[in-house]
C-alpha cells in the first residue's frame, strides 16, 4: 500500500472541549504520534465530521485514521471507513467519564488523554488494513456425516439451498433409529395421539434429489483441508471435496444389560427401541415375546439414568418421557393397560405438554415413583411417592427407558490430557485417563489435524457447544455437529438442530470464500502470519490453538489454515520467539502503545499502570463504568486485547522494563464453565502469567505489581475497584525503580 | 417514503430478542439482505433484562456485546427500532408489509452524552426494570441498549420538560416534532420472532400477587438480583428487610387450564438458578422452597439440578400450592397439598416468589389469513404459512439455547425462499 498517513482527528463534543485541552491533543498527535493531519471538529460523528475525515481519505492520502473521542463500542456505524486503518482513541468512556471535573484532577486527566492520543497514533502507525490469503474459493458442496433423521434433513436443507451435498452412511440404509418407528411424535399442537412416521418420505426426497450423493456403507478414511477447501477419502476409495461439514452420527441406546436389578435377561423386558421394533413388527399389536398378546406394560423412566451410580448415565436424555407416552399411546389404542412410573414428567413447551395431556386423555396412568426391581415374573417394585409406600405392580411386559449415548467418536484430548496428568505425577489421573483411552470409539471424521481426529467433546461425550447463546459454537471452524450427538434429544428437536447447523455449515463456505473469520469474530480478515526465519519450530502455537487450526508441514513450521483460523491470537501470545502477527494486530500494535506512554519520572509520584483488558468483556465493563460516571485510577491505561491469550509476556516484561508500576490483565473466567469466546484463550493466559513471577524475581520486584483476574461483563464495579486496589498496593510498596 | 429499505430479496425479522438477533445475523453472514424490525427503542428483548443465564450462570449481556459487534460490522443488516408491524399481506416472495415507526423524539445525531437526561425532571417507570424503579422521562433504555440513543418519553411531549432536553442537546439531536410514521415494505420472507411477556400473575388470584407486597414475580426477582437493577443486587422484601424463607411456586399460570395450558418449559431452570443467587448471596440465612409439579430440567442440564438438590438450603415440595393467604409482619402463608404423602400443608414465607410463565406475542389478525397460530399462541410449522416462520417463543416455549438453535434453523428457511426469488435455489 501507499505510504504510511495518519489522520489524527479529535473529538471536542460531549463534554471533551470542556475537559481537556484539545489544542494540545492535537499537538501531541502531531508531534509524539506523527500524525500528518491533526484536526478538530465539534462533533465529529454527524456527517460533517465524518465527510471531514472522508475528504481527507480521498484527496489527502490518509490512509490510518485516529478517532480520538467515544469508545471503539459507540459510534461505530458514523466511523467506518473503507479501506484504511481506523484507531478508535477512547477519551470519553475512558478518561472524561471516569475522572472527576475538577481542577485538581484536571492535569492528570489531560495526562491520560495525551497518552491515549500517543496510543492509538503508535497502533495505526504499526497496522495495516487486512485483506484475505485468498486461500480458498467458494465450494458449495457440505460433506454430511451420518443418514439418521438428522443427516437426512441437513442433506434435503442443504440441496435446497442449492448446495450440493455428499452424504456419507456407515450403515447399509437410510434413516437410522427413526426408521425403526412405527410411529411418530406429533410436532404440532393439539391433542392427538402419535402420527404417522414420515421418514421414508424423508428417505425418498434424499434419494432422488441430483444435488445430494448418497454414500451407504461408507466410512471416512481421511479428512483433510479447511472450510471452503475440505477433501475427504473414503472408505470406498472415493475422493470429495467440499466446503464444510455437519456431523449428524447420533446415538446408541444405554445397554440395558448393565442393569442387572430389572432383569434385562428376560425376554418381556426391552429398551424403547426394542418395544419400538416390535409394535412395529406387529403392526400395532402389543405381544410377548412367546406371541401371545400383552395387555399390561409398565414403562420405567430414567432406567439408569440421571445417576451417579457406577456405570449409569448421569444425564436426563430428554427424548425417553416423550417417547414412553407414545409407546403408551400405543397400548391403549391395542386396548391393553400402560403405566408410566417417572420421577418427574418432562414434557416441556407446548407441543410436549399437549402431548402429555393426550395420554393422560387416552387413559395412561402416571405414577410418580422410583422403580427399585424388576423381577423375572415382570412384577416391578416401586417406591409410590404419592402414597409413600412401597409396591409393585405385575407387567407383561417391561419398557427401560434408558436414554442416550452419543456417537461422538474419540476425543481428541485424551493423549493430551494424559501427557499433563504424567507431568503432574497424578498416578489416579492418569489411571482414569488411560482407562477411558482404552474404550475411545473408532474415529468418526479422521481429521488430518494437528490436535485429533474427531470434535473436541463437552463431559458427558457430547459434541454440543458450551455457549447458551451460540449452540452451534465449535472448536472446528466449519465442522457442525447436529442431533444427539450434540445434546439428548428427540427427532422432531434433531430435525430443528440440523436444519440451524446447515446453516452453519453453509454461512462457513460463504463466509471462507471471502477469508472472513467466523463467529465470534464475524467478518474479520485479518489472519496470523509468521515470520519463517525466525520460527524455532517449537511447536507452541500448533499445540496452543484452541480451534485447531494449525498444523505442521514436514519441516516443523506451523502451518496456516485461514478458514479454520478463529483470530483470537493466541498463538500470537504463545510465540515465545514473536514472529506471529496479524496485519492490525501483532506484538507491535500492542507493544508500540505501551512504549508510548509517558512514563513520569519516578519522583513525580505519578505511578502507571497498564490495564489489558478483553475486548469482549472488561471492555464494555469499563465502557459502563464510565456511562456510570465510576471514578477509577487517573494512573490506568487500557489497551483492549482480542483476548487475554493473545497476551504475549514480552508485552509485560517490556511494560516492567520501562517503568510500569503495575499490570493488570483482565480475561474471562476459565475452567469447566469457560466464559472465554476463545475457549483457552483466558486458560492459556493464566498458565503463562503463573510463570512471571520468576521475571519479576529477576528485575528485583515485587509481585504483586501483575495481577491477573477473571471478571465479566457485568463487573462493572469490581474493575474499577481493581484498578483502584492497584493504585492502592503501588503507594505502599513504592514506584517502579525502572524509570529512565 | 423514497427509500428502499427491502425488497422481495429481503428477509424480514420481527422482534430483536435473542431469537431475532440470531436469526437475522446468521441471515445477514450468509450474505442475505436483512431488515430487522423492533418494537423498543432497543434490541436485544428479554434476555437484556436477565441477571444470569442458566446453567453457566453467566452473563447474557456477554453474548450480547457479540451480537452487537456482529451487527455493527453488517451492512447487509438494517435495524429499525420503535417499529412495529401493523400489517401483512402477499405471498410466500412477495409479502407487502405495514410498518409503524414511532417518534422517539431524538434523532441519529444523538451521541449519548446523557444532557438531555440530565436536564429533564419528571420521572417515568423503568420498563427495564418492569416498572420497580423510576428514570428520566429522556433516558437511555440501559447500558447495554443498541442503538446507543436516547429516547424521550411521549408523555413529557408539549411540556416544558420537553423544551429542556432540547435545549441541553448541543448536537441537534432532539427532535420534539417527530411524528408517527407509516411505511410500507417488501419483502420475500418473513421471521417472526417476538418473542414472550410473562404471564400477568395478577390473574392467578389465588396467589395474590396484587394483594400482598412480598408476592413478586420471577422476571422481577431476577432483575432485583442484578447489581445493575433496582435495588442495586440486594436481596430484599417489600419492606427493605432481608428474607430468610423464600417460597418459589412453580407452574404459576402455567399447565393450568385457567391460565396457560401449555408448560413454559424455562421455569423450573429459572427457579433453581434463582435459588444459587439467594445462597450467594445469604447463605445459611435463608432457605429457598421449591413447590412444583415436575422438575423440567430436561437432558444435559439435569446436573444443575442435582447440584441444587444438593444445597441444603434448597427444598422441595411436590405440590400445586392451593392458595396464598396474608400473615404477620408482611409474610404469607401458602396452603395445599404436599402430594408426596399426600399431606395438607399451611407453610409461612417471608418471600414468594412466583414463576410465571411465557406468554406468546405473536399477535391476532396481523398475520396473512392461512398461518397457522395455535391454541397457545404459537406459529405451528405449517405449508400454509408460505413464507412466514415462527422462531424461537414465537414457535414454542423455549430457552434460550433453543431459541438461538431454532432462529438459526428458521434463517435457513428463509433464505430457501429469498434463494428462490432471486433464481439461485437448488
Amino acid at each position: 500500500m501507499a505510504d504510511m498517513k495518519i489522520g489524527a482527528y479529535i473529538c471536542k463534543g460531549c463534554g471533551i472541549e470542556d475537559r481537556l485541552d484539545v489544542g494540545q491533543l492535537t499537538m501531541t498527535a502531531t508531534r509524539d504520534g506523527k500524525a500528518a493531519i491533526g484536526k478538530d471538529h465539534e462533533m465529529l460523528c454527524n456527517a460533517e465530521g465524518v465527510k471531514m475525515i472522508q475528504d481527507d481519505i480521498d484527496n489527502e492520502g490518509v490512509n490510518r485514521v485516529v478517532v480520538v473521542g467515544c469508545s471503539r463500542r459507540a459510534k461505530t456505524e458514523a466511523f467506518n471507513f473503507e479501506g484504511v486503518h481506523i484507531s478508535r482513541t477512547n477519551i470519553r468512556e475512558g478518561v472524561i467519564w471516569v475522572r472527576p471535573d475538577t481542577d485538581e484532577a484536571r492535569e492528570t486527566t489531560q495526562e491520560m488523554a495525551d497518552d491515549y492520543v500517543r496510543m492509538g497514533c503508535a497502533e495505526a502507525k504499526f497496522s495495516t488494513p487486512p485483506s484475505t490469503s485468498g486461500e480458498q474459493g467458494l465450494t458449495r458442496s457440505l460433506m454430511v456425516v451420518g443418514g439418521g433423521v438428522a443427516g437426512l434433513t441437513a442433506a434435503i436443507e442443504g440441496a435446497k439451498t442449492g448446495y450440493t451435498i455428499q452424504l456419507v452412511e456407515a450403515g447399509d440404509a437410510l434413516g437410522g433409529a427413526a426408521a425403526q418407528e412405527y410411529k411418530s411424535v406429533p410436532t404440532r399442537n393439539g391433542l392427538q395421539g402419535p402420527v404417522e412416521n414420515t421418514v421414508g418420505e424423508l428417505i425418498a426426497a434424499v434419494n432422488d434429489h441430483d444435488k445430494i450423493n448418497v454414500h451407504l456403507n461408507t466410512t471416512i478414511a481421511k479428512t483433510e483441508g479447511a472450510p471452503g477447501r475440505f477433501t475427504a477419502e473414503l472408505s470406498d476409495g472415493k475422493s470429495i471435496t467440499f466446503g464444510a461439514i455437519v456431523q449428524a452420527t447420533g446415538a446408541k441406546a444405554y445397554d440395558m444389560s448393565n442393569l442387572p436389578e430389572f432383569s434385562p435377561g428376560n425376554a418381556d423386558v426391552m429398551d424403547q427401541g426394542q418395544f419400538e421394533a416390535m409394535v412395529k413388527a406387529n403392526d400395532g399389536a402389543i405381544k410377548k415375546s412367546d406371541g401371545s398378546d400383552a395387555s399390561n406394560v409398565v414403562f420405567v423412566q430414567c432406567a439408569g439414568q440421571r445417576s451417579e451410580k457406577e456405570g449409569h448415565l448421569p444425564y436426563c436424555s430428554g427424548h425417553c418421557c416423550t417417547t414412553s407416552i407414545k409407546q403408551a399411546h400405543y397400548v391403549k389404542a391395542a386396548g391393553g393397560d400402560a403405566t408410566v412410573i417417572f420421577d418427574d414428567l418432562r414434557t416441556p413447551g407446548a407441543t410436549g405438554e399437549d402431548f402429555y395431556r393426550s395420554a393422560q386423555e387416552a387413559g395412561v396412568t402416571f405414577s410418580k415413583g422410583e422403580v427399585s426391581a424388576v423381577s423375572d415374573s415382570l412384577e416391578v417394585s416401586y417406591n409410590d411417592k404419592i402414597l409413600a409406600e412401597d409396591t409393585s405392580i405385575n407387567a407383561d411386559i417391561v419398557v427401560l427407558a434408558t436414554g442416550q449415548i452419543p456417537n461422538s467418536g474419540p476425543n481428541p484430548y485424551l493423549p493430551n490430557d494424559l501427557g499433563a496428568a504424567k507431568e503432574a505425577g497424578d498416578d489416579e489421573l492418569v489411571a482414569k485417563i488411560e482407562k477411558e483411552i482404552e474404550i475411545q470409539p473408532q474415529p468418526i471424521l479422521n481429521l488430518d489435524y494437528r490436535q485429533g481426529t474427531d470434535l473436541p467433546h463437552l463431559k458427558q461425550g457430547f459434541n454440543d457447544s458450551h455457549f447458551i447463546c451460540f449452540p452451534y459454537e465449535t472448536r472446528r471452524t466449519g465442522i457442525y455437529a447436529a442431533g444427539p450427538v450434540r445434546r439428548p434429544m428427540d427427532d422432531q428437536q434433531a430435525i430443528e438442530d440440523a436444519t440451524g447447523a446447515t446453516l452453519k455449515a453453509i454461512q462457513a463456505c460463504e463466509n471462507s470464500a471471502l477469508g472472513r473469520a467466523a463467529h465470534p469474530r464475524s467478518g474479520d480478515l485479518s489472519f496470523p502470519s509468521f515470520r519463517k526465519d525466525g520460527c524455532t519450530q517449537c511447536k507452541r502455537c500448533t499445540v496452543e490453538c484452541p480451534f485447531g487450526a494449525i498444523d505442521e508441514d514436514d519441516e516443523g513450521y506451523p502451518k496456516y489454515n485461514e478458514g479454520r483460523c478463529r483470530r483470537c491470537g493466541t498463538c500470537m501470545g504463545a510465540c515465545p520467539v514473536r514472529v506471529i502477527s496479524f496485519e492490525n494486530y501483532s506484538i507491535d500494535t500492542v507493544g508500540q502503545q505501551l512504549k508510548n506512554v509517558d512514563i513520569p519520572d519516578e519522583f513525580d509520584e505519578k505511578p502507571r499502570i497498564l490495564v489489558l483488558a478483553c475486548e469482549n468483556d472488561a471492555y464494555p465493563a469499563l465502557d459502563m463504568a464510565g456511562m456510570n460516571r465510576t471514578e477509577y485510577s487517573a494512573w490506568a491505561r487500557i489497551v483492549p486485547v482480542r483476548c487475554l491469550g493473545s497476551v504475549n509476556v514480552i508485552w509485560i516484561t517490556d511494560a516492567l522494563n520501562s517503568g510500569y508500576d503495575g499490570i493488570i490483565l483482565l480475561g474471562c473466567q476459565k475452567g469447566d464453565n469457560y466464559q472465554c469466546h476463545f475457549v483457552k484463550g483466558s486458560e492459556m493466559a493464566h498458565i503463562r502469567m503463573s510463570k512471571i513471577d520468576d521475571t519479576l524475581q529477576t528485575l528485583n520486584l515485587e509481585k504483586e505489581r501483575v495481577g491477573t483476574y477473571e471478571v465479566s461483563i457485568t463487573d462493572v464495579d469490581k474493575i474499577p475497584q481493581i484498578i483502584n486496589d492497584m493504585e492502592k498496593t503501588i503507594e505502599e510498596i513504592g514506584m517502579s525503580p525502572f524509570k529512565f | 417514503m423514497s427509500e428502499v429499505v427491502a425488497t422481495n430479496e429481503t428477509i424480514m425479522v420481527v422482534g430483536g430478542g435473542i431469537s431475532g438477533l440470531t436469526a437475522a445475523l446468521e441471515a445477514a453472514e450468509c450474505g442475505k439482505q436483512v431488515l430487522l424490525i423492533e418494537k423498543a427503542p432497543t434490541v436485544g428483548g428479554r434476555v437484556g433484562q436477565m441477571y444470569k443465564y442458566f446453567p453457566k450462570l453467566c452473563f447474557p449481556t456477554c453474548g450480547l456485546e457479540i451480537q452487537y459487534r456482529r451487527l455493527k460490522a453488517n451492512k447487509n443488516i438494517r435495524l429499525m427500532t420503535m417499529t412495529e408491524v401493523s400489517g401483512v399481506s402477499g405471498d410466500a416472495g412477495n409479502y407487502t408489509v405495514d410498518l409503524k415507526v414511532a417518534p422517539r423524539y431524538v434523532n441519529e445525531n444523538c451521541t449519548a452524552c446523557g444532557e438531555c437526561g440530565n436536564a429533564v425532571e419528571a420521572e417515568v417507570d423503568n420498563t427495564h426494570n418492569y416498572g420497580m424503579s423510576k428514570r428520566k422521562a429522556a433516558y437511555l433504555p440501559h447500558n447495554m441498549a443498541y442503538p446507543q440513543r436516547y429516547v424521550i418519553d411521549p408523555s413529557i411531549i408539549g411540556t416544558a420538560d420537553a423544551d429542556k432536553a432540547k435545549e441541553a442537546c448541543k448536537y441537534g439531536a432532539v427532535d420534539l416534532e417527530m411524528q408517527e410514521e407509516s411505511q410500507q415494505v417488501t419483502v420475500g420472507a418473513i421471521i417472526w420472532s417476538t418473542g414472550w411477556k410473562p404471564y400477568d400473575a395478577a390473574k392467578i388470584q389465588p396467589y395474590g400477587y396484587d394483594r400482598y407486597d412480598n408476592v413478586i414475580s420471577n422476571v422481577e426477582f431476577e432483575r432485583m438480583m442484578d447489581p445493575m437493577g433496582p435495588t442495586g443486587g440486594k436481596l430484599q422484601r417489600a419492606d427493605g428487610s432481608v428474607p430468610k424463607n423464600i417460597a418459589f411456586i412453580q407452574c404459576a399460570g402455567s399447565r393450568d387450564r385457567n391460565h396457560l395450558k401449555h408448560c413454559s418449559r424455562i421455569c423450573c431452570m429459572a427457579s433453581l438458578k434463582q435459588t444459587t443467587y439467594v445462597a450467594e448471596q445469604l447463605g445459611d440465612e435463608c432457605k429457598s422452597t421449591i413447590y412444583y409439579i415436575d422438575i423440567r430440567a430436561i437432558d444435559r442440564i439435569d446436573d444443575f439440578h442435582q447440584k441444587v438438590k444438593q444445597d441444603p438450603n434448597v427444598s422441595f415440595i411436590k405440590s400445586k400450592v392451593a392458595n396464598v393467604t396474608s400473615g404477620a409482619d408482611g409474610n404469607v402463608t401458602l396452603n395445599g397439598v404436599d402430594t408426596e404423602g399426600y399431606n395438607r400443608y399451611a407453610n409461612e414465607h417471608d418471600l414468594v416468589v412466583l414463576a410465571t410463565g411465557m406468554e406468546s406475542t405473536v399477535p391476532a389478525g396481523i398475520l396473512p389469513e392461512g398461518t397457522v397460530i395455535n391454541e397457545h399462541g404459537f406459529i405451528d410449522a405449517d405449508e400454509s404459512n408460505g413464507a412466514i416462520f415462527g422462531a424461537g417463543c414465537s414457535s414454542d416455549a423455549l430457552d434460550v439455547n433453543r431459541a438461538a438453535q431454532n432462529a438459526t434453523a428458521a434463517a435457513l428457511r428463509a433464505i430457501q425462499v429469498v434463494n428462490q426469488v432471486a433464481g439461485t435455489e437448488g
